[in-house]
Order: C-alpha cells, then structure tokens, then sequence
C-alpha cells in the first residue's frame, strides 16, 4: 500500500478538525476536534515513518499521544471549572480577555 | 605662616560663618547669629592684615605667590587649579572688601534688629564676601569666573531678600540676567585666552601674552572687550548700568556693602588685573576710558534729578566707578584703586546714614518729603556730611586726593587724555552738586513731622509702611521693616560702624599726598612695575595744581547747591521748567530703559512669541502628536486582532498556517 492513501485520510481527519473547530462553539466539541486534528497529525507521521523505513516517526506519535492526554486533562479540567462557576459553556461568550 | 596660607584663611572664614549661620538658623539665638557673621569678618579681615604683613616682608619684586589645594581637571593640556594668587593687589582687594565688610555687618546687626529673615540675611552676606574674596584671590580665569558668578548670585539674593516684595524680585532678577550676559562675556573671554595662550594661570598668561599677540590684533581687542562686557556689567557701566538703581530694593546694608562699596568695583579689579593685556589693545582700553568717561558723566546728570535717596546715591555710585574705570584703563592702575578704597568708605557711610534716615522716615525715600534731620538726627547727620565732603573731593578729604589722582595722570598722558581730564573736572562739579543737593534737601529746614517727632518725642514716627516705589502695603511677616522698625541710629554698634567709617572717610587720603606720603603707589607698585605707562607719573607740581582746581571745583559745587537749595529754593523749580526737555531726559534716566526694552527686550520677546506660535505649535507638537498617533493607531489595529473569540483566533492560525505552507509549496516545486 502506497502511503498516498495514508496522507490523504490524514488530510481528510485534519481538514474535519479545523473545520470542527472553526464552526462548533461547544468547548467539549472543540476539544473533541482537536483530538481529530492530533490523531491526523499521528496518522501521517506513522505513515512517513514507513515509507522512510525507520520507527522515529512511530515513536514520536506515541510521545504526541502522552501529550494529547495531558492536554485532554487540562482542558477537560477547564471545561469542569467553566461549569462550576455556572458560566456558559459557549466560546463565543467566553471573550473577556479581548483587547 | 606665608602669605598663602593666610590668604586660604582669609577664604575659610567667611565661607565657615555662611554656612554655620545658615545650617544653624533654628538653634542659633538671633543675636548670636549676627555676632558670629561679624566675627568671621572680622577675622577675615585680621588674617587680611596678616597675609599683608608676611607680604611685606619679602623682597619687593617676589611679592607673588601661587597656592593651590588641589586640581579641578588635569587633563591633555588643561590644567586647572582650585589656586589662589597673592599679590599687592589681590591683598590691597582683600583688605579694602573684608575691612568695609566687617563694618557694614557692625551696622547690619543693629540695622536688621527687628526683621524675620536675621539669620538668612548673615547667611547671605557671609556667602556674599566669600565670593567676592574667591574673586579677588582667584588664581586663574576658571576660579575667577566662578568668583564672579557667586557674587552675582548673592547680589540676586539679597536684592531680593524681601522676597513679598514685587518690585524687589523683579530688581532681583533683573540684575542676575545682566549680570548673566557680563558672565558670558567673561567665560568668552577665558575661552580665547585658553586657545591662543593653552592656559589658565595669571602667571602664565600674563607671561605668554606679550610673545603671543601683536599690539592690537584682533584677538586680543577681542578678549579686552569681552572681558570689558563682564567688567562693564558688574560694575554697572554704560550700558548694562540700569539693574543698579533698582537694586535698591534690596535692603540698605546690601545697597551699601554690594552696591557702593564692594561688588561694583569687581570691574574696575579686572581690568587692573589683567592690565598686562589692556595694554596690548590700546583700542580696547580707550573703549574703557570712554565708557567710564561717560558714564560718569550721564550718571551724574541722572543723580542730579533723582529724587529717591538710595537711587540719586546708586547713580553718583556709577559716577564714581565710571572714574575708576577710567582710571585704571588709561593706566592710572594705582590711582583708580587708591580711589575704589576711598569711594568704598565715603560711599558705604553715605548708605548708612541713608538707611538711618530711611528707617526714621518710616521707609519712605522720598527727599521732597525730608527736611530738617540735622536737628533730630545729629549723629546721623554729622557722619553723612562726613561722607558727603569726601564725595564731593572737599579739600583735605580722602575723595579729594583719590579723584584728582586720576585726572593728574590723564593730563600727564596728553592727547585726547587731557580732554578726558576737562571732561573729569565737570563730573566733579556735577558730583558735588548733587551732593550737597541731597544734604541740604535733607539735613537742614524746618523739621518734618517725622523729624518733630524724632526731636520732641525721641521716639521715631510710626507710619505705616509702604514699598516706596508701588506704594503698595508692606508684607511685614517676611521682614523689613518688621513691625517694629525704629532703628534710626540707636543702636551702638550702627553708632561705631558709621563713626569709624566717617573717620576713615575724612583721613583716609592722607595715605597717598602728591609729593609727601605714596603709601598705595609704592604698596602697589610691584603689580605694575612692567606696565609700559609706569615711568609715567605726574609731576608733584602738576598733581598739586590739580588739586587746587579739583578743590576749587568742589567748593564752586557745594556753592552752587547752597545757592540752589538753600538760599533760593525757587530757583531748581525754575530752572526746571525752564529746561523742561533736558529735566526730562535726566529724571527718565536718558531712557536708558526704554532703549534696551526696544532693543533687547522686544526682540527677543518676538522671538520667543514666534518660537511659542510656530515652532512650538505646529514642529514640535507636530512631531509629538503625530509620533502619538502613529502609534495609537497601529495599536487601534493590533487591538482589534484581540477580538476575545477564540474561533476568531484559531481562524487566523489555520490560516497562518495553511498560507505558509501553500508558499512553501509553492516555492519548492
């Protein structure tokens, strides 16, 4: 199998993410599409790492999983706080920080 | 001890009671403060007597010491001491400034008895004679023009010292900005000297000076007339003279020792300091001697109108300057400081007894409104006619000796010199004119009230007080005359300073007779001794028939004023409206003010309007607004980025990064 495909659906997932999080306002979607656009970013470093023939790559998607687990946490932890303090849980409310 | 170290205590002093009474003014008891500023004086003065006695002692000609404590710069070529130079001449200045001091503090610790600001006035006139001695024993240019600018700095002071006075802050600065354009010419002055010569020192300098120029190049004409502007300036000459008569706001000891006595003469030490180079530019010196001649002559028009005491006598002091000045610029070195002596005693006395009057007169200055004080004030009276015989060269007195001196040596020069001489001899008519015009209008007649008072009560008339030039209420708080003002000659110590001045005034010329006695010349002949006019002395003849024409002159005058102002007091009135427009002129002091308003003033006020209107309006507050709005609109821009939407944030991400990616892509294929 040509790694062609692997990009392609990588592209695919990547693509669905962005577009996840351009248009949902749910910070539990947008998390959840960030998660996609991750695992789209493992999908092709595993791919390149077979067609280049060694296990860097491969490893590299594990050490982004740890990474995406913690990031999962954090956000989760934030979205949990978010609903404690009875805020609304839409993004586009959420903009206090602006200049 | 050597001279020098004497010298450095003469310094110390001073500079030692300034600040003790001005660190100390809440601990100190008032008395206390002004004991101690007399004393620092005092011993001032003492050591004075003490580095002219280690002086003397040694060999006429290696009568010049340099001292210095340490170095301001030394670097590449510029050497500058924190020196002082010991000379006859210097040691004569420290005398005569420390000596006249000592008694204008005598007389300032009763004169000031009641006002708010005793210790600040000690303070200030201590300051005051330690700058006027760094000046006199400054051993180069640096420490000289730092002399200078300190002596300028205490007479602003002390103009100003009652400071809820209008009149007498605008006086102050008025004669700290002339006194400011003098001290440019001054450093200018220096700064040529140090790039023609590479040097600083008196001694170098005036040593290199002669190999250096030619006569009359134009860079030494140059320098002499620069420094003439400092000369000029301090000493109240034509035409920086006009912050003299209203430097009489300040108080009356100040008018006597700044203003008469000491500070004034600064110019007249300069240019007999630096006589080595005068008399490279003859041009510049003539420009002195003319400038002196002047202004001794319109001074003495104007003293001759005035009808406030303090100023008729500030103008007959630039009359008697503008003759020091051109004594010592046609050479006459020795006979213009044995006159500066002279003038400082008469003159400080004459002060005195003004003040005295003044205060009895519940501080109104106006002689129209005095008569009769020879009865009420009798010491007063009698030290003022002291005074006012010595100014108007009676003969005997000591101006009678020091003024001729001058006149013989001009006549001895010849030329346009001898001109210079006639031209003397009237200012001495017109200075004894108006000196006997201000005794007779104030001393003799029918008393005043405030001198009926005087007489029948012995108590001094309460009037209340007003600035006699706004006749604007005084702020009594702050000082003068304190609210209980009435000093006129009653205290003891007011009583030994004018006495020993009136002494001094009357046989102080006896030091230096024509042909008996040449104490000053001999004294100060060393300083001069390689000027080419020093084989030039006036024969004891000539001087002595000088004397009799300045003698008859002088008498001729006191006639005059007696015919005048005694014997037919219609007569000025009449002669007054008979000569309407010269009365004008003289009583608008020759519109002195005016021209330098037109001439000075508006200008430079029209450019400072301009630079307000159109350089600071449109260049500079262009330049900072637009600087402002630049960035408060690239920051407009960058805020808007900061929407608060994180979507709106991931979009510009995204889009960041899918741009850099397409570019890459497209760059590598």
């Amino acid at each position: 199998m040509t790694p062609e495909w692997f990009i392609v659906l990588s592209a695919l997932l990547f693509a669905t993410g962005a577009t996840g999080i351009l248009i949902r306002r749910s910070p539990m979607v947008i998390l959840l599409c960030l998660e996609l656009m991750l695992n789209a970013g493992n999908l092709a470093l595993v791919a390149f790492s077979r067609m280049v023939g060694n296990e860097e790559g491969q490893i590299f998607a594990l050490i982004v999983m740890v990474v995406a687990a913690c990031e999962v946490v954090v956000g989760l932890g934030l979205i949990v706080a978010i609903y404690r303090r009875r805020l609304p849980l839409n993004v586009d409310d959420l903009r206090e920080l602006r200049g | 001890m050597s001279a020098t170290t004497w010298a450095w205590l003469v310094l110390l002093l001073p500079l030692l009671g300034s600040i003790a009474i001005g660190l100390g003014y809440r601990v100190l008891p008032q008395k206390l403060a002004g004991v101690l500023g007399t004393l620092a004086i005092a011993g001032s003065f003492a050591c004075g007597i003490g580095a002219l006695l280690s002086l003397l002692g040694d060999d006429p000609h290696s009568r010049h010491h340099a001292s210095s404590l340490w170095d301001y710069a030394s670097v590449a070529g510029l050497d500058i001491k924190l020196g002082i130079f010991v000379d006859p001449l210097s040691v004569f200045m420290v005398l005569v400034v420390t000596g006249v001091s000592t008694l204008i503090h005598l007389y300032s610790y009763g004169y000031m008895q009641s006002d708010a600001g005793y210790h600040r006035f000690f303070s200030l006139l201590n300051f005051f004679v330690f700058s006027m001695l760094l000046l006199v024993l400054a051993g180069n240019f640096v420490l000289l023009i730092v002399g200078w600018a300190f002596v300028g700095f205490a007479s602003y002071a002390l103009i100003s010292f009652w400071y809820r006075r209008e009149t007498a802050t605008r006086a102050g600065m008025k004669a700290f900005v002339i006194n400011v354009v003098g001290d440019i010419g001054l450093v200018l002055a220096a700064f040529l000297i140090f790039r023609e010569l590479g040097a600083f020192d008196y001694g170098e300098v005036f040593e290199k000076a002669p190999q250096v120029f030619a006569t009359n190049e134009w860079t030494i004409t140059a320098i002499c007339l620069l420094l003439l502007v400092g000369a000029f300036a301090k000493s109240a000459q034509l035409p920086f003279h006009t912050w003299l008569a209203d430097a009489m706001e300040g108080p009356t000891p100040v008018s006597s020792l700044i203003h008469a006595a000491t500070m004034v003469t600064a110019g007249v030490y300069l240019i007999a300091r630096t006589h080595v180079l005068f008399e490279l530019s003859p041009t510049a010196a003539d420009v002195a001697a003319f400038v002196g001649l002047a202004t001794l002559l319109v001074a003495g028009t104007m003293a001759l109108v005035m009808t406030d005491l303090k100023r008729a006598i500030a103008y007959s002091t630039m009359s008697q300057i503008g003759y020091m000045v051109m004594g010592v610029a046609i050479g006459a070195y020795s006979a213009g400081m044995f006159h500066l002596m002279t003038h400082a005693f008469f003159k400080a006395l004459l002060f005195m007894a003004a003040g005295s009057i003044i205060a009895a007169m519940a501080n109104n200055q106006d002689i129209d409104r005095m008569g009769g004080f020879g009865k009420a004030m009798r010491f007063t009276s009698i030290t003022m006619l002291c005074a006012a015989l010595a100014l108007a060269a009676f003969p005997g007195t000591s101006g009678f000796f020091s003024k001729d001196e001058i006149l013989a040596f001009a006549g001895e020069r010849g030329g346009m010199y001898t001109a210079m001489m006639v031209l003397g001899y009237v200012g001495a008519l017109l200075t004894a004119v108006y000196t006997f015009r201000l005794v007779f209008r104030i001393l003799p007649g029918r008393p005043v009230a405030e001198a009926q008072e005087l007489i029948d009560t012995g108590h001094v008339a309460h009037g209340e007080l007003r600035n006699p030039v706004s006749g604007e209420p005084e702020d009594t708080d702050v000082g003068f005359p304190g609210p209980d003002h009435h000093v006129a000659e009653g205290s003891a110590s007011m009583r030994v300073a004018m006495g020993v001045l009136a002494v001094l005034a009357l046989v102080g010329g006896l030091v230096q007779i024509p042909g008996v006695v040449h104490v000053i010349s001999d004294f100060l002949e060393p300083v001069f001794e390689e000027s080419h006019l020093a084989h030039l002395h006036p024969s004891a003849g000539s001087e002595w028939l000088g004397l009799a024409v300045g003698g008859a002159i002088s008498l001729l005058g006191i006639g005059i004023a007696y015919l005048f102002y005694v014997k037919q007091p219609d007569r000025p009135r009449q002669l007054e409206a008979r000569l309407r427009p010269l009365h004008t002129l003289f009583v608008n002091r020759w519109y002195f003010d005016e021209l330098i308003d037109v001439l000075v003033v508006r200008p430079a006020l029209a450019i400072g309007r301009f630079a307000n209107r159109v350089f600071e309006r449109f260049v500079v507050d262009g330049l900072v607004t637009g600087t402002e709005g630049t960035v408060r609109g690239a920051g407009g821009v960058v805020r808007a980025v900061q929407s608060g939407f994180v979507r709106s944030y991931a979009l510009l991400l995204i889009a960041g990064f899918a741009g850099l990616a397409l570019y890459f892509l497209l760059t590598s294929s």
